[in-house]
């Protein structure tokens, strides 16, 4: 096990998951896709000028802010929060949007497209799209655009088109199908911005290394900030974007443990859930191979979850690999914990978070108590919770 | 020799092209299924293709994902859709059939299983959509084994490299789809399949289909000209779609518009 992490094979392979499962008509797209992040994240260039949109555009570095308060209360390890939520648009969505949008740019393509669940990648989507003035269409689950209505205005603001999805569940699995039927249809001139680690071969692995910056820095900050490395690292797993930012950084520090979050939802036990890693199977969907909710004739089934970008039946095929191989551990927290993460890291230390981030919280206010004092949990905190306010008063029974 | 290659060998003495109709299996509903197969070799159909319903299918337009939807309206899957092959060749034991639809039903039930089911239903056939010949190596050598073809897709942008890679790991016969874009859409250019296919053949001696925009006699006629078979699917699932409160018509419909193309192409 001294052997340096160098996941995936040029084919995208990460053991046996990931890969490239797409109709023909994409194969050629894709090629010049990895071609491209082949190239240009070696290119000095490319690097320069993606630092430079992070920094003065996105705001970065995000701060590690050390939860003090939340700390005594919990009683045992000392937590870290890393603040995606400060970055621009709210959320770590964008640090991925920049990267893409730049190489979509250098690629020479005049049209955006994106999926988008909770909305907070389509507004990031949206957002770099304006910024460079590209034409930008956003596919979203017509249940999604009910429920996120705000970030759907917001998209419209930023001049993107918002497709709401009729077919299947309505919801993030469907964006992303009708968001690849796009793409064949004009892949001349459209760029596919991808929000999360999942999808064919490069996405998975460029995903990951334009969010790997969360990592780096979160190192590097907890290095100068508590003197040694942090002990254990939490993120919450939709597709897995947020959570392998945080962990790809540290995957060669062996004792560095790694928590991923999935979506229990109703509770694993219900099946009303959106925690593949949990309770699914290996499969392929998406373009890569991976482990997914399906029932025994294949088909998908329709997952669920308070956090709308916590709903999706797959993950990133990287987090499969590091299932499997126990480099990082999956747990799953329900909707009613994940709201009382929502209020604890709200009450506590005056930060509202998403909803998604709410279950990484969740399990931290778990883990936290079982851990000396001396120790160290950095919890991603992904993205704010103003894009849920909505949801949280309704079932809350609050009219706002 | 499979029943697709000497499909191919008898249609090419007889200088014949293959007409093959594509419907998704259990639409509208599970019953109407296997009469229908039998109905469209009468009306001249060479081969079927049968499509696996599944809940996401990426590469499909509107008319096949609507189609897909109702046959899992009343469960409709893998499994069943076997069968239905099986009872199909109870009384059909010339036609090829073809399975198509996506790699995760494959997938959840297992390699070496679905090719033993594909096996015992006596399937020739098997067209992944999103299964490229890069990750297929073990399925195509498991059906192989049992003389089934693994039959691959090749776009417009599909370069020399890879209709020869195609060519290499397929049989039976290669598909083209004759657009950018999803099943049902756009409509044919005729003198571009041409010189595409020009392309296609000097890398392949497999017969070669093409769909994707096939819709009524006259294009049927015309990709006669140029292709050893044609491929028609969302023009007769819309018959379905446009006949739901009466499955009857729907049949008719289809097996008329079948006939008019077997006339076109034989013209
Ligand atoms: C704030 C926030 N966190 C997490 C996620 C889940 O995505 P991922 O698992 O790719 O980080 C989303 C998705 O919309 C999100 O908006």
């Amino acid at each position: 096990m001294t052997d340096k992490y160098d996941m995936p094979d040029a084919l995208g392979h990460f053991g046996p998951y990931g890969g490239i499962f797409v109709a023909e008509t994409l194969m050629p797209a894709i090629t010049q896709l990895n071609e491209a992040y082949q190239r240009y994240l070696q290119d000095p260039e490319f690097i320069a000028e993606l630092d430079a949109d992070l920094k003065h555009y996105v705001g970065r570095p995000s701060p590690l802010y050390h939860a003090e308060r939340w700390s005594r209360e919990l009683g045992g390890a000392q937590i870290y929060l890393k603040r995606e939520d400060l970055n621009h648009t709210g959320a770590h969505k964008v640090n991925n949007t920049v990267g893409q949008a730049l190489l979509a740019k250098r690629m020479g393509k005049t049209r955006i497209i994106a999926e988008t669940g909770a909305g907070q990648h389509g507004v990031a989507t949206a957002t770099v799209a304006a910024r460079l003035g590209l034409e930008c269409v956003v596919y979203m689950g017509a249940v999604d655009v009910a429920r996120q209505a705000l970030n759907v205005y917001r998209m419209k603001l930023l001049g993107a088109r918002v497709v709401a999805v009729e077919s299947g569940s309505k919801t993030l699995k469907d964006a992303l199908n009708e968001a690849m039927r796009d793409w064949v249809t004009n892949i001349d001139n459209t760029f596919y911005i991808i929000g999360t680690v999942a999808g064919p071969h490069p996405y998975p692995a460029m995903v990951r290394d334009f969010q790997a910056v969360i990592g780096r820095e979160a190192k590097q900050q907890c290095l100068e900030q508590a003197g040694k490395l942090p002990d254990a690292l939490v993120a919450c797993v939709g597709g897995g974007s947020n959570a392998i930012g945080l962990f790809y950084p540290f995957i060669d520090d062996h004792a560095v443990q790694m928590f991923g979050v999935e979506a229990a939802g109703d509770g694993i036990e219900t099946g009303r859930h959106s925690a593949p890693l949990t309770a699914g199977r290996p499969g392929v969907l998406h373009g890569n191979r991976t482990y997914l909710m399906a029932d025994d004739d294949g088909e998908i089934i329709e997952t669920h979850s308070i956090s709308a970008g916590l709903d999706y039946p797959g993950v990133g095929p990287e987090h499969a690999w590091l299932k499997d191989t126990g480099r990082a551990q999956y747990v799953s927290i329900t909707d009613s914990e994940a709201l009382e993460g929502f209020h604890a890291l709200t009450k506590m230390e005056g930060i509202i978070p998403a909803l998604e981030s709410s279950h990484a919280m969740a399990y931290v206010t778990r883990l936290a108590p079982t851990m000396r004092q001396d120790q160290i949990i950095i919890v991603n905190l992904s993205g704010r919770g103003d894009k849920d306010m909505h949801t949280i008063a309704q079932r809350e029974g609050i009219k706002v | 020799m499979s029943r697709l290659t000497s499909k191919f060998a008898a249609l090419k003495a007889s200088g014949r092209k293959a007409l093959i109709p594509f419907i998704t299996a259990g639409d509208p509903y599970p019953e109407f299924t296997v009469p229908l197969l039998h109905e469209m070799v009468r009306a001249g159909a060479d081969i079927i293709e049968l499509g696996v319903p599944f809940s996401d299918p990426m590469a499909d337009g509107p008319v096949i994902q609507r189609a897909s939807e109702r046959a899992l309206s009343h469960h409709v899957g893998l499994r069943k859709v076997l069968s239905m092959a099986a009872e199909f060749r109870k009384t059909d034991q010339t036609t090829p059939l073809v399975l198509m639809g996506y790699l995760n039903p494959i997938e959840i039930m297992g390699y070496e299983a679905f090719a033993n089911a594909a096996q015992r239903a006596d399937i020739d056939g098997v067209l992944t959509v999103d299964m490229p010949p890069e990750e297929a190596e073990h399925c195509v050598s498991l059906l192989r084994a049992r003389e089934i073809d693994q039959i691959f897709l090749l776009a417009p942008n599909s370069d020399a490299e890879r209709i020869r890679k195609m060519d290499a790991v397929g049989s039976g016969y290669l598909y083209y789809v004759s657009l950018k874009g999803v099943t049902g859409a756009g409509h044919l250019d005729t003198a571009d399949v041409e010189r595409k296919l020009q392309i296609i053949r000097q890398n392949t001696n497999l017969p070669i289909g093409v769909g994707f925009g096939v819709k009524d006699a006259e294009t049927a006629g015309l990709i006669a000209g140029i292709a050893d078979a044609i491929v028609v699917g969302s023009a007769l699932i819309t018959k379905i779609e446009e006949n739901l409160p009466d499955p009857e018509m729907a049949k008719a419909g289809i097996i008329a518009l079948l006939r008019s193309m077997r006339q076109a192409i034989d013209a």
